[in-house]
């Protein structure tokens, strides 16, 4: 039929170009490479070496691959470029909602003397380390005026608990505030639960106040983590989750683990003492490098290689338990495989670049100071006050936001641009951290290969990029948390 | 069963159309004409003499008693059709052309697959075109089917706009459009398009402007890569436009729908192509991947064209799992269950139009029968080695 041209005929003529991508070297002869937005595709050096020099050509392969890939377009197409802006909006989306995250500190007092945390305070008189009214009516001014349409209240301390009667007041005003304002509002107390009672369960269920709490493992590694008079943290805290539960509902309660050197060789129970208290996931975090670490700056790379096996065993003990049917999340994971396989926004304030200080969070002390983080409080009260931003008593928003420290700080920390994040391949599902690179090496950019953050984050996506390549049970497991 | 869509009228007389035809609506001879397009559908004496009681000056006598003299004195305008018409029933329109002494049927209210072809004209030439183009002056088609409008049933739930290209002739498709919003706001309106005229802002946003509730344009993208869908549809260029004719529909937040037509050049990369598109277009708002119609150009092109279905179940089973698992509305037309991996069944629907649908003898001891789409009946139908009953269990 000569009224069809053949196949040859539609190889354009106009030239191939190439579209921005990223890569990395992953053993002598393979290539990692990632495109505009996050999608990986692994070339060999060969197949490397011939796109860049664009040694390519339609019906051998690698034109096709890089082509759907959007590695290269044709001079004068405009479709690829078009694909890429519009799923790069879609990414930064989480912009347009700055500052959707609001901690209130409403007392530094503790009746736990855990040896982690660098800022409770173990005092009875309430005078000097709890919030005033006056503050937090300001906080709440300042809070209200951020753009967002939804913001979430969260009430910090030392243990909040202590000073619930100021969380009702906040809870009330921020009401009768936001109700004029058209901004939807969300509160959260985060609380070890030792302090629960009837009263503060009934308040909570009349105003949508939901519970974060900590749970280590299991209740001696707890115990041992989390020290009280009369050594029931743990009870406590399980009795409290139970509680709430029951009274507010079973998706009203989450907890947060604090990694230590004795839960490294405990994963499988750690996640065993989750599913036993009816919890839906865990967040295997960190280690904090936010107490010793940071007065003897020694916070070293060792540290992260073995947190990164406890990762993979939890990860591996989770996954085994999905595939026998039992739906359990491990959230970092699933917030790292949201990035990889979709273009929701996610502005995770850990993870995101521009950083999450400020934009992303701003927490109110109990005196009145405002911090970029919670973390840049927890250095404000070890003496470095890099991230205070100012105080309530003459702040707004805008002046705190705009303020040119902070500015400063979030541009200087761009992984679009900083050294070693601007080239790497694992960018589109990183962030900047510049509160935990001034702790750890004294500068909010920081030099990547000795960035433990940095060591994490390609250890967890590598994980993650065996697992939906080679093992095809995991993935559809992890496909499916992707589109959660 | 195929219907006899268009065909020679035996005898007709009157009807005399400005351009080439006179659109009407068939009635029940004991019901009063209500406009004049209405014409008294006739299939036995007692019919005849009830159409001269009811007042009708129309009528079609269908496998009747279609006496020309006798109706002359009382019908002005008169057409009598074979039983190959016997379908036609109340509320159904058709196209009179006397001069051609043919007749078409353009609209059957009982069924769900009723279809205007908009023209002829298409700047694709698709390797499998179902409906060769003709580079002809068709413009009267959509007067035709303005015409039409008027008469269909306000009830019916959807109709589908095909071609050619409709968009070619974009202001007067509009304007059809526009017809169907404010005649038949309640029916769905699915425009088969290959895209590319959205790729201008200007139609883009005159088709969000239409503010029609239920319309749909369904628009093919056959690769992944551009080469591929340029080559599948004759055009240079094609691929970019229709992506980035997609691109702005969406943008607008028009539903979308893209087919992928399988067959020897696109089913083999088809796991690839989803996975493209769950990637890249995860916000289009149904995919539909769709066994070929064996007529038309298929036909020329069989040997370029032909797969057996079989030697691509699995990577159809692993495009419709990608699709789905990315929370992706996706159908599977034209395929019978059992070419099809029974992971796909439940996307398997029942798509071939009423009019050209039917199944084979083997059919009659599978169980999955009742849900299964069948085979077209028109063109010259291929069928796949693996064509065989299953069996209840």
């Amino acid at each position: 039929m000569s009224r069809f041209l053949p196949q040859e005929h539609f190889h354009s003529p106009a030239a191939i170009e190439l579209l921005p991508f990223r890569f990395e070297r992953t053993d002598p002869s393979n290539y990692l490479v990632s495109n505009m937005v996050g999608d990986f595709i692994r070339l060999n050096s060969d197949e490397f070496g011939r796109l860049c020099q664009l040694r390519l050509e339609p019906g051998d392969g690698l034109y096709e691959r890089a082509y759907t890939s959007h590695l290269i377009t044709r001079k004068g197409q405009t479709s690829q470029h078009q694909i890429l802006a519009m799923r790069l909006r879609s990414r930064m989306g989480f912009l347009r909602e700055p500052s959707p995250l609001h901690m209130f500190v409403v007392t530094l007092r503790c009746e736990h003397s855990c040896p982690y945390c660098q800022v409770s305070r173990q005092s009875t008189d309430t005078s000097k380390f709890d919030m005033s009214e006056e503050t937090a009516q300001r906080a709440l001014k300042i809070a209200l005026e951020s753009p967002a349409r939804r913001i979430k209240i969260e009430f910090q301390g030392g243990e909040p608990l202590l000073n619930f009667p100021l969380i009702v007041k906040i809870v009330q005003a921020a009401k009768s505030k936001a109700s004029g304002a058209v901004k939807q509002l969300d509160f959260v107390i985060a609380t070890n639960l030792a302090l629960l009672n009837d009263s503060i369960l009934e308040f909570c269920k009349a105003h949508d106040v939901n519970l974060s709490t900590s749970l280590d493992g299991p209740a001696d590694l707890h115990n041992k983590n989390r020290p009280r008079p009369g050594a029931n943290s743990h009870a406590l805290a399980v009795k409290g989750i139970k509680e709430v539960q029951r009274v507010l509902g079973a998706d009203r309660v989450s907890a947060l683990m604090t990694t230590t050197e004795a839960s490294f060789e405990r994963v499988e129970q750690i996640i065993d003492e989750y599913i036993s208290h009816g919890l839906d996931g865990i967040f295997l975090r960190p280690l904090s490098p936010y107490g010793f670490a940071i007065k003897t700056k020694q916070y070293s790379k060792y540290d992260i290689t073995r947190w990164l096996d406890f990762y993979k065993r939890g990860l591996r003990y989770i996954l085994d338990l999905n595939r026998n049917g039992h739906n359990f999340f491990e959230f970092y994971t699933l917030l790292l495989l949201r990035r990889m396989l979709s273009d929701r926004p996610i502005g995770f304030v850990d993870l995101r670049s521009p950083a999450g200080i400020g934009l992303g969070a701003l927490v109110y002390n109990y005196d009145g100071r405002v911090f970029a983080s919670d973390e840049g409080r927890m250095l404000a009260e070890m003496g470095d006050t890099t991230f205070e931003l100012g105080h309530v008593e003459n702040a707004t928003y805008k002046s705190l936001v705009g303020s040119e420290k902070l500015v400063g700080l979030v541009a200087d920390s761009l992984t679009q641009c900083a050294p070693e994040c601007h080239s790497c391949a694992y960018e589109s599902h990183c962030g900047a951290d510049p509160v935990y690179h001034h702790a750890t090496q004294g500068d909010a950019v920081g030099i990547k290969p000795l960035s433990a953050f940095c060591s994490r984050q390609k250890g967890v996506i590598n994980t993650i990029l065996e697992l939906l390549e080679h093992s095809p049970e995991d993935a559809a497991v992890l496909r499916q948390w992707g589109v959660s | 069963m195929t219907l006899t869509l268009r065909g020679p009228s035996k005898s007709i007389r009157g009807f005399e159309a400005e351009v080439v035809s006179r659109v009407v609506r068939l009635r029940s001879p004991s019901t009063s004409p209500q406009r004049e397009a209405d014409a008294a559908l006739i299939r036995s004496s007692s019919d005849f003499d009830e159409a001269i009681a009811s007042g009708f000056r129309n009528a079609i006598c269908v496998d009747g008693p279609c006496d020309m003299s006798e109706s002359e004195n009382y019908f002005p305008n008169y057409a009598s059709l074979d039983s190959r018409f016997d379908y036609l029933g109340e509320g159904d329109v058709l196209a009179v052309e006397a001069s051609g002494k043919r007749v078409r049927t353009l609209y059957r209210r009982a069924s769900k697959h009723n279809s205007f072809l908009t023209t002829e004209r298409c700047n694709h030439n698709c390797l499998m075109c179902s409906q060769p183009p003709r580079d002809i002056d068709d413009a009267w088609i959509l007067k035709e089917i303005r015409d039409a409008l008027t008469l269909v049933d306000p009830t019916t739930t959807a109709f589908t706009f095909s071609g050619g290209e409709p968009l070619l002739n974009g202001e007067a498709f509009f304007d059809l459009l526009t017809d169907c919003r404010d005649l038949l706001p309640n029916t769905s309106i699915h425009v088969l398009t290959n895209g590319r005229a959205f790729a201008s802002s200007e139609v883009t946003k005159s088709w969000a402007g239409l503010n029609h509730p239920r319309l749909m344009a369904g628009i093919p993208i056959y690769s992944a890569v551009d080469h591929i869908h340029d080559y599948v549809v004759q055009a240079h260029g094609a691929f970019d436009e229709t992506v980035l004719g997609v691109l702005k529909l969406k943008d607008r937040g028009q539903r979308v729908e893209i087919r992928v037509v399988l067959h020897a050049i696109t089913a083999p990369r088809i796991a690839e192509t989803c996975r493209w598109l769950a990637r890249n277009l995860p916000f289009v708002d149904h995919i539909a991947l769709m066994g070929l119609e064996h007529t038309g150009f298929a036909i020329a092109n069989d040997d370029l064209l032909w797969i057996d279905p079989v030697d691509y179940r699995d990577s159809l089973a692993e495009a419709v799992g990608v699709l789905a698992s990315s929370g992706m509305h996706v159908s599977v037309y034209n395929l019978t269950r059992c070419v099809l991996a029974p992971s796909v069944w439940p996307y398997a629907v029942q798509s071939i139009s009423d009019w050209k649908n039917g199944y084979l003898k083997e059919c009659e001891q599978c169980s999955e029968k009742p849900m299964c789409s069948g085979f077209f009946t028109s063109g010259r139908p291929r069928h796949s080695r693996g064509i065989a009953p299953i069996l209840a269990t």
